[in-house]
């Protein structure tokens, strides 16, 4: 990643471990202080969404892709450059329906449920990585293309993979405001 | 050079939309030499950086930067009758007509005796055209140059931009047209992008300044760190970031460097 001159070079990156135990803590202190799993979903989800908002130009900024003119392509972006950039791994996309506006990424390798084997009985319905469904969602809703983002399969679930569902929203048409995206 | 310590004293002088001045104005009639190479800079020759606005998706200017201006003030002592024909213009006095030695038509009356004008009066509240029309108070020393655009003035100018992007685009005859990229003048090239999220970054330069391309990129970069990542910046308010602000010196002081025959860093 490329920084400013003005900056010492600081290569120190944060260790891995320190960023998974963070959102371990996060999440267990949400759980501790909502008692349905959906208001704990719903709070990542939020907190996903705004720092999908913000992430979502830092991607484009260091990664010049160029505008995607379509959904399948939207999808693949996400998966393999914005993926592989912030968190290392590339989940592999596939196209669930025919109208071509939902996408399934599935994820081998889900670093943030490194030290994570399965969810307490009593917190079933949690969704632990719903973060990332908000960055997305508000990634995507920066660049105008609304989208439903979840969690369609969930390994700690006791699901055989990991899998989020996009489902591209299709807008009414707006033609006043034509802005370049 | 920018001094960390100059840097730090301008950054808390700034103005209420986080308008920052790149570097002390020195008036030219003090230098040598013409055009903007007045304000000491080594070496290059008329190679700048004007301006940096950033305009939010709404059309709103969220950051404005003056980081070079050629300051072309001239100030002379004039006696009765005033050869310039002068005339009231929106809220200031600019020369109609009688251009000479430095004094351009469009330049305003910036100062009577050394005091500041305001606007149509002078700094005693008289009025400029009844006080230079008295032979009693002649002679007396004008000081004429660009008038300076205010906050205000920079917010319409920007929106106004903003509707001449949208128009742009919708002109176009090929679909998806990324919008107005460049506008040329003869004395300053204007260059915009826009982001996919909806931003523009615009820099007007020198002509001859290259390597804009990449500065925006770059500007886009400072952004997405110094603004974006900061968790107390509200998305699309006026950014008064002060890591923006000397980042985003820095690279135009690195992007100046390169001067005229190729990109910098």
């Amino acid at each position: 990643m490329s920084r400013s001159p003005g900056r010492k070079q600081e290569n120190h990156k944060i260790s891995r471990e320190l960023f998974v135990l963070t959102y371990g803590a996060l999440v267990a202190q949400l759980c501790k202080e909502y008692e349905k799993d959906e208001d704990v979903n719903a709070c990542l989800d939020r907190m996903g969404y705004s720092i999908g908002i913000r992430l979502i130009d830092d991607f484009l900024a260091r990664s010049a892709v160029r505008k995607c003119r379509s959904y399948s392509e939207t999808a693949d972006m996400i998966a393999q450059v914005a993926f592989k950039m912030y968190l290392g791994v590339t989940p592999s996309v596939s196209c669930n329906s025919v109208t071509g506006n939902e996408f399934s990424l599935i994820l081998d390798k889900n670093p943030l449920v490194d030290f994570v084997e399965e969810l307490p009985a009593e917190r079933a319905s949690l969704c632990y990585c719903n973060l990332l469904c908000g960055v997305i969602r508000g990634a995507l809703e920066m660049v105008h293309l609304a989208a439903e983002v979840s969690f369609l399969q969930d390994r700690l679930k006791g699901d055989d993979v990991t899998e989020i569902g996009i489902t591209f929203l299709r807008k009414p048409e707006d033609r006043r405001h034509r802005r370049n995206k | 050079m920018m001094r960390p310590q100059l840097l730090r004293k301008m950054s808390a002088r700034k103005e209420e939309l986080g308008v920052g001045r790149g570097r002390a104005r020195r008036p030219l009639r003090h230098c040598r030499g013409g055009g903007a190479a007045g304000a000491g800079r080594p070496g290059h020759g008329a190679m700048a950086i004007f301006s940096v606005y950033v305009v939010n998706k709404a059309g709103g200017l969220i950051y404005q930067l003056d980081h070079y201006a050629p300051r072309s003030d001239t100030e002379k002592t004039f006696s009765f009758p005033l050869d310039l024909v002068l005339r009231p213009h929106d809220e200031r006095v600019v020369v109609a007509f009688g251009q000479r030695d430095g004094i351009r038509v469009g330049h305003a009356v910036l100062a009577i005796n050394g005091a500041e004008v305001n606007g149509r009066f002078t700094a005693d509240g008289k009025d400029v055209l009844e006080f230079l029309g008295n032979p009693a108070n002649y002679p007396v020393s004008i000081r004429f140059g660009r008038h300076r655009l205010s906050s205000n003035e920079k917010l319409m100018l920007a929106s106004m931009f903003h509707s001449l992007f949208a128009i742009g685009s919708q002109l176009s005859p090929e679909v998806g047209s990324s919008g107005i990229e460049m506008l040329e003048t003869d004395t300053f090239k204007l260059h915009c992008f826009q982001t996919l999220t909806g931003i523009k970054f615009m820099v007007l330069a020198d002509p001859r300044q290259t390597g804009i391309d990449a500065l925006l990129r770059k500007i886009y970069e400072i952004y997405s760190d110094f603004a974006l990542k900061n968790p107390f910046y509200s998305l699309e308010m006026p950014i008064r970031c002060e890591l923006f602000d000397q980042n985003l010196k820095l690279a135009l002081e690195v992007a100046e460097k390169a001067g005229p025959f190729g990109p910098g860093s």
